[in-house]
Order: structure tokens, then C-alpha cells, then sequence
């Protein structure tokens, strides 16, 4: 690919107040109007950061409650209707203000630009606009959930939904709207990987987190709006009975569940695809080593976003369906373990001969490495209908999906804070702590979810407040690892915080890794790269000889 | 794209290079492949109507022949007519936007706008007509003159999917008054700036499509 004359002077175009010195993003423009109408990619990613860090903070606190309320068979400290109240706020706030967009919304929207050689995404406006769609669907949720709450977990399962009298209707449509925030994120990064690559960047020069965020867009953008009407359905229905969905009326509410799972298994994998792309970076990175096929890794992403269209099925095995739609759902679920395991074993080549520089990002990495592949398993063994018809609406799902999309993703998150954060605030944190911390989390997380596959397996269904005395042991044991965990996380937030501000002073590429994002200055300025459009003529994971990994330089 | 930094002043009828694109070219590419995303998105919006009605209507097939029969067919039509010739002079808009006719843009707009009010007006008495003899959804429905199982559903899924379709109307006649206003007052659409006109219309267009296909589902089959 040639640069064409046009693409140079456009790029080389100075930006007119700051011709010579170029501030960092961070200090251009220090009024709070300057950040809270900022069209910059990397300040709205940091927003991003605030809010979901914040709604993590919420999510989390229910989350202890839950397993506090847990911790003894009976009444220990809710009601049972608070009780449901609290599981279905938390896993409202994780799923939707969360982990959806936890990792595209945040580091996607700092990274892909940099990592494409972009001065920002293709339509800035829209990003921030996405920013405060976002914030809006929030309120509803949250003003739902303050005015009175709702019990219908986070899955809305019709007829309940469109009976109960506790708030639906906003937080559905609170729902709604984060749908639209999510589209246009989406929207903006495929238009940004097609019209916005620097010259040299071909399509199979994108760095793997590009194309895992490009694969997550796509099915952000397919699935996304059929929720946003079913939300609608469901919040009018709950407010006028209509009876679309209600079998009182005609209804069909089997019909709400084919919908909703239509959306809502590609939505897992919305949360998985960008944590896969994180791991990729990074696994390359820190074993100095190119990714072992590249090409198998970047088209894994797109097959599983593909697939995952057509396995939604195994959500509803025990719902009446046929026999034959069982088997065929039941194996298009496990296909998507074979793209699955096509990525694992991609990374577990890149590491193998590698020169494994084990920092806090790597031990996240062998972390996510467990939980990716345990969970995928017995995401497998439930895709065998006999064996879900058993552990369906089990504590052994909850295990499951905690396994693959919570381990998994916040894994991943985590290694990719700590991984970009010298690009993004300039420091570097402290390595010792990220260990600790890193080992806490993963320890904390396999003692709380894996007494929960026990429990499943011995019959302890998902979603109840009390529970026989024989189940105590486990439940205790699953609260004390949920306790280490948010210590863990007490600890990452601390130091981070400190780093921040006292944190050393980290120069443009700590890692010495290959990652286009890592030519231009940590913290960037605020078009991403001094001087002329850069031009990328090497692929972003090329490691020369692993032993000896060079700085590359910007051309 | 005005309020960005970079912009390529000079002669009328260029448009402006927001910063962060390499070219024009590219900007207007990035704003086509947008918008082509943004209308599937919509089109999936209104496919989950969509499977709705055909599970329905599978499951009550007499309700959907009682129910459609019972609709006003030639003001279905007529609105039909309506809009399909609305598209048309939305597409002569960009026609002349490409001539740069900034006028011609501005009254083909006005013209599909008045369509569009037109299109509401119509809608508008046959929901009235509905609230008057209780042909309404869900337990609302009291109309005595159908009785067969389903029936309310079939309104139900009448007035979300109409309901839906009309919202999108209105929203579709905003963005095109803004593209009319720029052509009258600013005049500033040309070879090289069509894009606002044509992305407008491309909205009005599937407005008009989605109309195609909820216009047999609901009054013909
Ligand atoms: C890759 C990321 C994945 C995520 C984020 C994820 C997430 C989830 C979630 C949230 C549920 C529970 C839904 C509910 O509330 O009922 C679930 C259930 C299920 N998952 Fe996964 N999953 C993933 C991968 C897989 C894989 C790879 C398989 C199989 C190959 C699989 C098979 C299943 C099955 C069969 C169920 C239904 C269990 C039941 O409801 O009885 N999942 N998953
Ligand atoms: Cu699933």
C-alpha cells in the first residue's frame, strides 16, 4: 500500500495552537468543559474508565451481599424479596453497565486509534455522544432500581416480567438505551478499522485486539437492536398488557427467550471476544515472541462471532423444545468451543520458547488462561442436553458463565489496565503489589465459583434465597473467596490510585513491545503522533529474536 | 463535521475535512459505510417484530385473516402511494444536491415532507377510527364485531409495529427539515457536499421500505 500525497499532508496537517510543543492529552485543556465535551477518543475512553469502575463498585457491593445472605441456610441479613432484588440489580449493573462496556468502550476507544494510526475514531461526536447515551440508560436502570427494584433477574424472563409490579419498565428501557450506546460504539470502530488505517496497516496488519474489537462490533451491531426491541415489547407490555408475551393473553413467552437468547448469547461473547483480543497483545508482549498464527487467531474471532448467532438454543433446552432442536443446538454450542480452543492453543504456542518476562499482566494472563479453558469445558459438557437438563437453573451454570465471562473478562481487564496504564496516565505501577493483588484475585475467584460447581452438582438450584444445612459448607467457602477477591481488588485499587500521581515515570515503551500503540508518547498527545502520519511497515507482534527485543521505532 | 478544527475553507460547495480524516474521500466513505451500518440495525429492530408477527400468525391464522380484513385498505394504500412517491423526491433532492440546485434541493424536500405530514394525517384517522370501535390491543380490545382467539394480538402486534414505523416517520421528517433549511438558507450542497442530503434520504428510504413490508403483512395477507 502506497501512501498517496493526499494522506500525507492531510496527516501532516498541524494542529494550530500547539505547533511546536505537543501536551500530552492529559493537560491539553484542563477545564472540566474541556473533558466533559472533549471529542478525543482517549479522553472519553477515560471517562468510560470512571464510570465503569464506578458501576463495578456497585455491582461488586451486591454481589457480597449476595453471598453474606448466602452464608447461612434461612434469613441471615435480607428478606427474600430483597434478596431478589439485589441479585438482579447485580447482575443488571454487571452485565450492562459493566462488562459490556468494559473493555471496547474503554480501551477500545483509547487503543484502536493508536493501534490503527489514527487521529482519532471516525466520528468522534458520536463517541462522546455514546458516552452520555450510556449515562442516560444508566439513570433509568438506576432510578428504577432505587424506586422500588425489581426481581426478575437480570433475564427478564417473560410471563413473570410483564406481571410483576415492581419497576420494569424503566430499567427496561434503561436498557434500551445502553443498546443504542453499544450500536454506536460499535458502528464507530467498523467504520474506523475500514476507513481509518494508516498507510501500511493492511487488514492483516491490525493488531489482534483490533480485530477482536472489530469481530465484538459486528455483533454488537447485528444483535443488539433485536434486544432493544424486545426490551420495549416487554416494558410496554409491563405497563398496558398487550400480551405479546403473556400465554394468558395468546402470548407465547417461549417466544421472549428464543428473542432474548438470540441477543443475549452473542452479548457473551460481545464480553469474551474483547478479553480474548487483550490476551493476545499481551501474551505476545511478554514472550517476546510474534503471536503463533496470527491469521488462525484473527479469523477465530470472527468464527465465534459467527457461530455464537446460532447457538442460543442451549439456553432453552428444558423449555420444550424438540428433541432434533435440542441436538442441533447442542452441537452448534460446540463449535464455538473449537474456535474457542483454536485461540488457546495460539496462545499457548506463543508462549512456548518464549522469553516469559512474568509481570502483572502475564500472571493475569495465566489466570484467564484457567478460567477461559475450564469454563469453556463445561460450557461443552452443558451443550450435551442430557447433562444440562440436570444442572440447568443450577449454581453450577452460575459457575460456568462466572468461570468463562467474569474470569475471563476481568482477567483481562485487569491485565489490560495494568498493561496500558503507562500509555495512558505516563507511569508505571508497582510490580510487587500487581503480583499480590494478581494472585489474590485468581485464588479468590477459583475459591468462589468453584465450590459453586459443587454446589450445582449436588442440586442446589440458582437464584433461591435459602438452601438445605448440607449445602452450608460450600456456600461458606464460596463467601470467604468472594471476601478475598474484594480485598484484591481494595489492594489494585489502592496502588493504582497512588501510582497515578507518585508512580515512576514510565517513557514511551516500558514493555519494549512491538504494538503499534506503543510508537507514540505515554500519555499521547492529543492527535495521537507528532509530526506526519506514521507509516507501519513492520507487522504489530514481530519479534525479531525473542531474546533480544528491540524498541522499534516510529518510521 | 463544521464545529472541528481543520477545515478547508474556500470555495462554496466544498465541504469541510473534519481533522482526523486522511481525505475528503475517505470522510464521506466513513459517513456512507456509517450509515449502511446504522440502517441494518434498524432493519434488525424491525425484524424482531417481524419474527413476532410470523409466530402469531402461524399460531392464529384465523385471527390474522379477521384482523387484516378489518383494516382500512384503501387508506392503507393510499398511504402506500404516499410515501413510495415521497422516496422519490427525496432521491431527486440528492439528484440536485449532486447539480448543486441548492433551491431544487430545498422544495423536492418540502414536497416529501408534506407526504410525510400527509402519511401521519392518514395514520392518524385509522388509529382514531380503532379507538372509536375498540379494535386495540391486549385487554384494551373490546370490539365486538371479531371474535376468533388471538385477535387482540394481532393488534397488539398492529399498533407496536405502526407505532414503531410512525416514530421513525417523525424522526426521519426532523433530520430531513434540517437538510431543507441548509439548502434554502445556506446553499451550501454541491458535487463535493451531497453527503447530508444523501444520508438523509437514505434514512427516508428505509423508512419508506420498512412501510413495503408491513403494508402487505398487516392489510393484504
Ligand atoms: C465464551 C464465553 C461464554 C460466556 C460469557 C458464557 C456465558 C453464559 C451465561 C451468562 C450463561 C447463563 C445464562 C442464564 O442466566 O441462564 C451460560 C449458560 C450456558 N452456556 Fe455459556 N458462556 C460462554 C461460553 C460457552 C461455551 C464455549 C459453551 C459451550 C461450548 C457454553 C454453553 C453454555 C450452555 C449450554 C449454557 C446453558 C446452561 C443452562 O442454562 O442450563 N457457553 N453461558
Ligand atoms: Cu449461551
Amino acid at each position: 500500500m502506497t501512501p498517496s500525497s493526499s494522506i500525507d499532508t492531510a496527516g501532516a496537517a498541524p494542529h494550530d495552537e500547539h505547533h511546536d510543543h505537543h501536551p500530552s492529552y492529559l493537560v491539553d485543556g484542563t477545564t472540566i468543559k474541556s473533558w466533559i465535551l472533549t471529542v478525543d477518543h482517549k479522553r472519553i475512553g477515560l471517562m468510560f474508565l470512571f464510570f465503569v469502575l464506578l458501576f463495578f463498585l456497585v455491582g461488586g457491593i451486591f454481589a457480597l451481599l449476595i453471598r453474606l445472605e448466602l452464608l447461612t441456610p434461612g434469613p441471615t441479613i435480607m428478606d427474600a424479596m430483597t434478596y431478589n432484588r439485589t441479585f438482579t440489580l447485580h447482575g443488571l449493573v454487571m452485565i450492562f453497565l459493566f462488562m459490556i462496556p468494559a473493555i471496547p468502550a474503554v480501551f477500545g476507544n483509547f487503543m484502536l486509534p493508536l493501534m490503527l494510526g489514527a487521529k482519532d475514531v471516525a466520528f468522534p461526536r458520536l463517541n462522546l455522544a455514546s458516552l452520555y447515551i450510556y449515562l442516560t440508560g444508566a439513570v433509568f436502570m438506576l432510578w428504577g432500581m432505587l424506586n422500588g427494584g425489581l426481581d426478575t433477574g437480570w433475564t427478564f424472563y417473560t410471563p413473570y416480567s410483564t406481571h410483576t409490579t415492581t419497576t420494569v419498565a424503566p430499567v427496561m428501557f434503561g436498557a434500551f438505551i445502553i443498546g443504542f450506546s453499544s450500536i454506536a460504539t460499535g458502528i464507530n470502530f467498523i467504520v474506523t478499522c475500514h476507513t481509518m488505517r494508516a498507510p501500511g496497516i493492511t487488514w492483516f496488519k491490525m493488531p489482534l485486539f483490533v480485530w477482536a474489537i472489530y469481530a465484538t462490533s459486528c455483533i454488537q451491531v447485528l444483535a443488539t437492536p433485536v434486544i432493544g426491541l424486545l426490551t420495549v415489547l416487554v416494558a410496554v407490555e409491563n405497563l398496558f398488557s398487550f400480551g405479546m408475551f403473556d400465554p394468558a393473553r395468546g402470548g407465547d413467552p417461549v417466544l421472549f427467550q428464543h428473542l432474548f437468547w438470540f441477543y443475549s448469547h452473542p452479548a457473551v461473547y460481545i464480553m469474551v471476544l474483547p478479553a480474548f483480543g487483550v490476551m493476545s497483545e499481551i501474551v505476545s508482549t511478554y514472550s517476546r515472541k510474534n503471536i503463533f498464527g496470527y491469521r488462525a487467531v484473527a479469523y477465530s474471532s470472527l468464527g465465534i462471532a459467527f457461530v455464537g448467532f446460532f447457538a442460543w438454543g442451549h439456553h432453552m433446552f428444558v423449555s420444550g423444545q424438540s428433541t432434533f432442536d435440542a441436538g442441533v443446538f447442542g452441537v452448534l454450542t460446540m463449535l464455538v468451543g473449537v474456535f474457542t480452543a483454536i485461540k488457546v492453543f495460539n496462545w499457548v504456542g506463543t508462549v512456548y520458547k518464549g522469553a516469559v518476562d512474568f509481570k502483572t499482566p502475564f500472571a493475569y494472563f495465566c489466570g484467564f488462561l484457567f478460567f477461559t479453558v475450564f469454563g469453556g469445558m463445561t460450557g461443552i459438557a452443558l451443550g450435551t442436553v442430557s447433562l444440562d437438563v440436570a444442572w440447568h437453573d443450577t449454581y453450577f451454570v452460575v459457575a460456568h458463565f462466572h468461570f468463562i465471562m467474569v474470569g475471563a473478562t476481568i482477567m483481562a481487564f485487569l491485565a489490560a489496565l495494568h498493561y496500558w496504564f503507562p500509555k495512558m496516565f505516563g507511569r508505571t505501577y508497582h510490580e510487587g503489589w500487581g503480583l499480590v493483588s494478581a494472585a489474590l484475585i485468581i485464588l479468590g475467584f477459583n475459591a468462589t465459583f468453584i465450590p459453586q460447581f459443587l454446589l450445582g452438582n449436588n442440586g442446589m438450584p440458582r437464584r433461591y434465597y435459602d438452601y438445605p444445612e448440607r449445602f452450608q459448607a460450600l456456600n461458606v467457602a464460596s463467601t470467604a473467596g468472594a471476601t478475598l477477591l474484594a480485598f484484591g481488588f481494595i489492594i489494585i485499587a489502592m496502588y493504582l490510585t497512588y501510582s497515578l500521581v507518585y508512580g515512576k515515570v514510565a517513557g514511551k515503551n516500558p514493555w519494549r513491545s512491538k504494538g503499534y500503540e506503543w510508537l507514540s508518547e505515554s500519555p499521547p498527545p492529543t492527535h495521537n503522533f507528532v509530526g506526519p502520519q506514521p507509516t507501519f511497515p513492520e507487522e504489530p507482534h514481530f519479534y525479531v529474536d525473542p531474546k533480544k527485543a528491540e524498541v522499534p521505532d516510529a518510521v | 463535521m463544521q464545529s472541528s478544527a481543520h477545515t478547508a475553507d474556500g470555495a462554496a460547495n466544498l465541504p469541510r475535512l473534519a481533522g482526523h480524516f486522511a481525505s475528503l474521500e475517505v470522510q464521506n466513505h466513513a459517513a456512507r459505510l456509517g450509515m449502511w451500518l446504522f440502517l441494518a440495525t434498524e432493519i434488525l429492530l424491525f425484524a424482531g417484530l417481524f419474527v413476532c408477527y410470523g409466530c402469531y400468525r402461524f399460531l392464529y391464522p384465523e385471527a390474522w385473516a379477521a384482523g387484516s380484513r378489518s383494516l382500512d385498505l384503501t387508506m392503507g394504500t393510499v398511504n402506500t402511494v404516499v410515501l413510495i412517491t415521497s422516496s422519490l423526491t427525496a432521491a431527486l433532492a440528492v439528484h440536485y444536491a449532486k447539480a448543486g440546485e441548492n433551491k431544487k434541493v430545498g422544495v423536492m424536500f418540502v414536497l416529501t415532507l408534506l407526504m410525510a405530514v400527509g402519511f401521519l394525517v392518514i395514520k392518524y384517522f385509522e388509529y382514531a377510527h380503532k379507538f372509536h370501535i375498540g379494535t386495540l390491543p391486549g385487554r384494551y380490545y373490546h370490539y365486538e364485531g371479531i371474535q376468533v382467539t388471538g385477535i387482540p394480538l394481532y393488534f397488539t402486534v398492529y399498533f407496536c409495529s405502526t407505532a414503531l414505523h410512525a416514530f421513525h416517520v417523525i424522526i426521519g421528517m426532523a433530520v430531513l427539515s434540517v437538510a431543507m433549511v441548509r439548502a434554502f438558507r445556506k446553499k451550501d450542497f454541491g458535487p463535493n457536499n451531497y453527503t447530508m442530503v444523501e444520508l438523509g434520504s437514505m434514512y427516508w428510504h428505509l423508512v419508506d421500505l420498512v412501510w413495503i413490508f408491513l403494508f402487505p403483512m398487516l392489510y393484504l395477507v
